[in-house]
């Protein structure tokens, strides 16, 4: 009885530890901007800035803004872009924060309809909203 | 007026449903044999009505009619014409009236496939059925209704997703249905035996050949989405953890164990509570599954656009079905007696094992699944859960399931001597861990230690199953092997194919983005890739830039690979259609990316050995099944008066 129950506490624990380091939270830029997001991966979202995506020509890498139209952060990525990835549009980048202050994207999350938006893309940029109006 | 009818059609069915659900359960609890009576007629109603019901919509998307809400966001006159027919169930709406049609199927199938049975526990079995039915069909008519008019019409539609635009959406939505929705039968089956009070072999023999059935279509469904999400969305993946996914695999892990404790209460009498508890959580799980892919809570490829009183329609369906079934349970399920017991090393014992691990497999599937709405409703912040803990959680339990299925397959029922069996399987065991270590180091020269163990146990699996049939066909020696046996045989040497292709697809796989300008050259896990240059190349409804890929090892040319990125007409987003060059030993995979500027474009490239064999195994597995279901034993007999007149009603 006692074995079982120190077997099931033990699985529990590390099943608990799995599960939190494996935890991807979702940070705004404002979030970021304030020094909020960790160091380790997390997820960023928000709007491509207009006019902010730059590719080196000819080569996969490329730097864009993502706002929550009150701060902005700068990510650089270097693998294939989704297809409905553009600027003007939502978008979820999975990464961490090098020291220069940069976001350093290993995956821009694809969405498969031009007109969804992540909600929790769409709750930053209302929270966005909510404190230029203050 | 076709739409009208349509939607007159299903209010009838749900009447029928209404009448299924209520005045049999209450014949058989009164031991009144003409209410009990009108189950069939009532399930042979609801299908005719359902069936009319789902003729009216794929006929609204036929003729074009864009007065139709659903038709007019779901199709576009230009769409061709097969994909305007599987475009019924492209959206929420019509999916769930493909849901009810294919429970009215099933429910019509097991009317007719229970006339031997007492008519006290059919009668219950499709009374069940027609609560759920009622149920769904409420839910469809109430917030989902597929025939809603638009006013005024609309001149041309949005047309389909152009991802739906694929032949895997002829069959792939289909077959996941018929075995996702196929568990409110041995769902319906658990039901009526609590009610009657009879949980015996004999429910265990009925309720088996169904679960079987359901297993083997949610497993070719799967294994559908599973190839379809490979080939169509571009990124070279087969599994993303995604909640939807999970949402129709958890219900197959319980399947899977249901259908292994159903063999061990068929055969022993015993584990009866067990696999009554195990039946309802596969049709929770079902109905669970329905709740996160069409409540709007999940952010996933498949979810569609949310609605919060979709979302409480379905958790109180599912508070219903599932609260009231486990509060049956816990009502009766005193009284189930085991008829035997076992010992430690025994056929019973090992399928045990199995029921469990597969229980705790399910457990961190849905952990990993429901975390991120359980944390938010905590308002912890917003969270995801990454693949890395599914893979590394689902395979704890997964790798020891696997490797016990090699033993457990030999060992007898009741007992056996544990030096017998070791024996047995020894020259097996050794041949599997020699070729595990060895194949991953002369093939690809490196291995880690999961690879080999993996390996390993893959073969081992593979192995075991041949066993029997080998000692059969080539050495004449043995007891002839029954359907049931060829079928689980079958079935198990597919686990250990789909697991060797899994293992090496993933820890060889070949994956690098690149930029590329005409002429040049990308190597590949042995293989030359000569980048030709892009063109364009038109559809029926779309327009794309097509590049042209030679694929090379040694110099010499195997074939030509041609990408595209497709820009339909009317969702104009661009589409990544990948090209795949496959044999049995690897595939070689391309998705187009975009222009960078000076000639250039990025290209997704892919290299997966034998990932063929994953596709392979999945499909042995359902193969087992479907040969397991033809043995003697589930032959329904020809019209034999039903055996007698049932108990009467009530418990024991």
């Amino acid at each position: 009885m006692v074995a079982v129950l120190a077997g099931v506490t033990l699985a529990g624990y590390f099943t608990y530890r799995a599960l939190q380091e494996n935890l991807l939270y979702f940070f705004s830029p404002s979030q970021v901007v304030a020094g909020e997001a960790p160091k380790r991966t997390f997820r960023l979202g928000g709007m491509v800035v207009e006019g902010s995506l730059k590719r080196e020509p000819g080569t996969l890498n490329v730097s864009f803004l993502v706002t929550d139209n009150v701060h902005s952060v700068p990510v650089k990525y270097n693998r294939v872009l989704p297809n409905l990835f553009r600027e003007g549009a939502g978008a979820v980048v999975i990464g961490r924060m090098n020291d220069d202050g940069e976001f350093i994207g290993d995956e821009v999350i694809a969405k498969h309809d031009e007109n969804y938006m992540p909600p929790e893309v769409a709750e930053a940029l209302e929270k966005g909203r909510a404190a230029q109006r203050e | 007026m076709i739409p009208e009818f349509g939607q007159l059609a299903l209010a009838l069915a749900l009447t029928l449903a209404l009448v299924q659900g209520t005045l049999p359960l209450m014949g058989a609890a009164r031991g009144r044999a003409d209410w009990m009576a009108l189950a069939r007629p009532a399930a042979a109603g609801q299908f005719v009505f359902v069936s009319i019901a789902f003729g009216a919509l794929v006929y609204a998307f036929l003729s074009d009619d864009f007065s139709v809400l659903f038709v007019a966001q779901h199709s576009n006159s230009a769409l061709p014409v097969f994909y305007k027919a599987t475009a019924a169930w492209g959206g929420h709406e019509g999916s769930m009236l493909l849901w009810i049609a294919v429970l009215a199927a099933w429910t019509m199938a097991v009317a007719a496939g229970s006339r031997s049975q007492p008519q006290e526990f059919s009668s219950r079995v499709l009374g069940v059925l027609g609560i759920v039915s009622a149920g769904v069909i409420a839910f469809a008519l109430l917030t989902s209704n597929p025939f809603t008019r638009l006013i005024p019409a609309v001149a041309d539609g949005n047309d389909l997703n152009p991802l739906l635009q694929d032949p895997g959406m002829i069959f792939h939505p289909p077959t996941l249905y018929v075995g996702y929705v196929g568990m409110a039968v041995p769902f319906a089956f658990a039901v009526a035996a609590l009610l009657t009070g009879r949980l015996d072999k004999n429910w265990a023999k009925w309720t088996r050949p169904w679960t079987v059935v359901a297993w083997l279509f949610l497993t070719a469904g799967i294994t559908m989405g599973s190839w379809w999400a490979y080939y169509e969305l571009g990124w070279g993946g087969w599994w993303f953890w995604d909640p939807v996914e999970n949402s129709s695999f958890m219900p197959w892990l319980m399947a899977t164990a249901l259908l292994h404790s159903l063999a061990v209460t068929e055969r022993r009498g015993i584990f009866k509570s067990w696999t009554v508890l195990l039946a309802i959580a596969a049709f929770s799980l079902s109905l669970l599954g329905t709740f996160l892919t069409r409540a709007g809570v999940m952010i996933s490829v498949h979810a569609f656009a949310s609605d919060p009183t979709r979302g409480l329609f379905i958790l109180g369906l599912l508070a219903l079905f599932s609260g009231g079934a486990l509060t049956l349970y816990a009502v009766r399920a005193n009284n189930l007696e085991a008829e035997g017991g076992f010992k430690l090393v025994s056929r019973e014992a090992f399928l045990l094992a199995n029921n469990v691990l597969l229980v705790i497999a399910t457990g961190v599937v849905l952990l990993g699944t429901l975390a991120p709405l359980i944390v938010e409703a905590l308002g912890l912040g917003k969270i995801s859960v990454g693949p890395p803990y599914f893979n590394l959680m689902f395979l704890l339990p997964a790798l020891p399931l696997v490797a016990l299925i090699g033993v457990g397959m030999h060992a007898g029922w009741r007992m056996m001597p544990g030096d017998a069996l070791l024996r047995r399987l020894r020259v097996p065991a050794i041949v599997a861990v020699a070729f595990g270590i060895a194949l991953p180091f002369v093939f690809f020269g490196t291995a880690s230690v999961l690879t080999v163990l993996a390996v390993s146990i893959a073969l081992w699996v593979a192995l075991s199953s041949l066993l029997d049939p080998v000692r059969r066909l080539v050495f004449r020696t043995g007891a002839p092997l029954t359907r049931g046996q060829v079928g689980m045989c079958l079935a198990h040497f597919g686990v250990g194919v789909f697991m060797l292709g899994a293992t090496v697809a993933s820890a060889y796989n070949f994956e690098r983005d690149f930029a590329v300008r005409p002429g040049d050259t990308m190597e590949a896990g042995g293989y030359e890739l000569l980048f030709k240059g892009v063109g364009s190349a038109q559809g029926p409804n779309f327009v794309a830039d097509e590049a042209e890929i030679e694929l090379r090892a040694d110099g010499g040319l195997i074939g030509v690979l041609r990408p595209q990125v497709r820009t339909y007409r009317v969702q104009t987003e661009p589409m990544t259609e990948a090209a795949i060059d496959t044999n049995m030993l690897r595939d070689v995979f391309v998705a187009l990316g975009e222009p960078l500027g000076n000639d250039a474009w990025s290209l997704r490239l892919r290299v997966k050995p034998l990932i063929s064999l994953l596709w392979l195994g999945a499909g042995l597995m359902a193969l087992g099944g479907l040969v397991a279901i033809t043995d003697k034993r589930y032959r329904v007999p020809a019209r034999q008066p039903a055996p007698a007149v049932a108990q009467p009603a009530g418990v024991s």
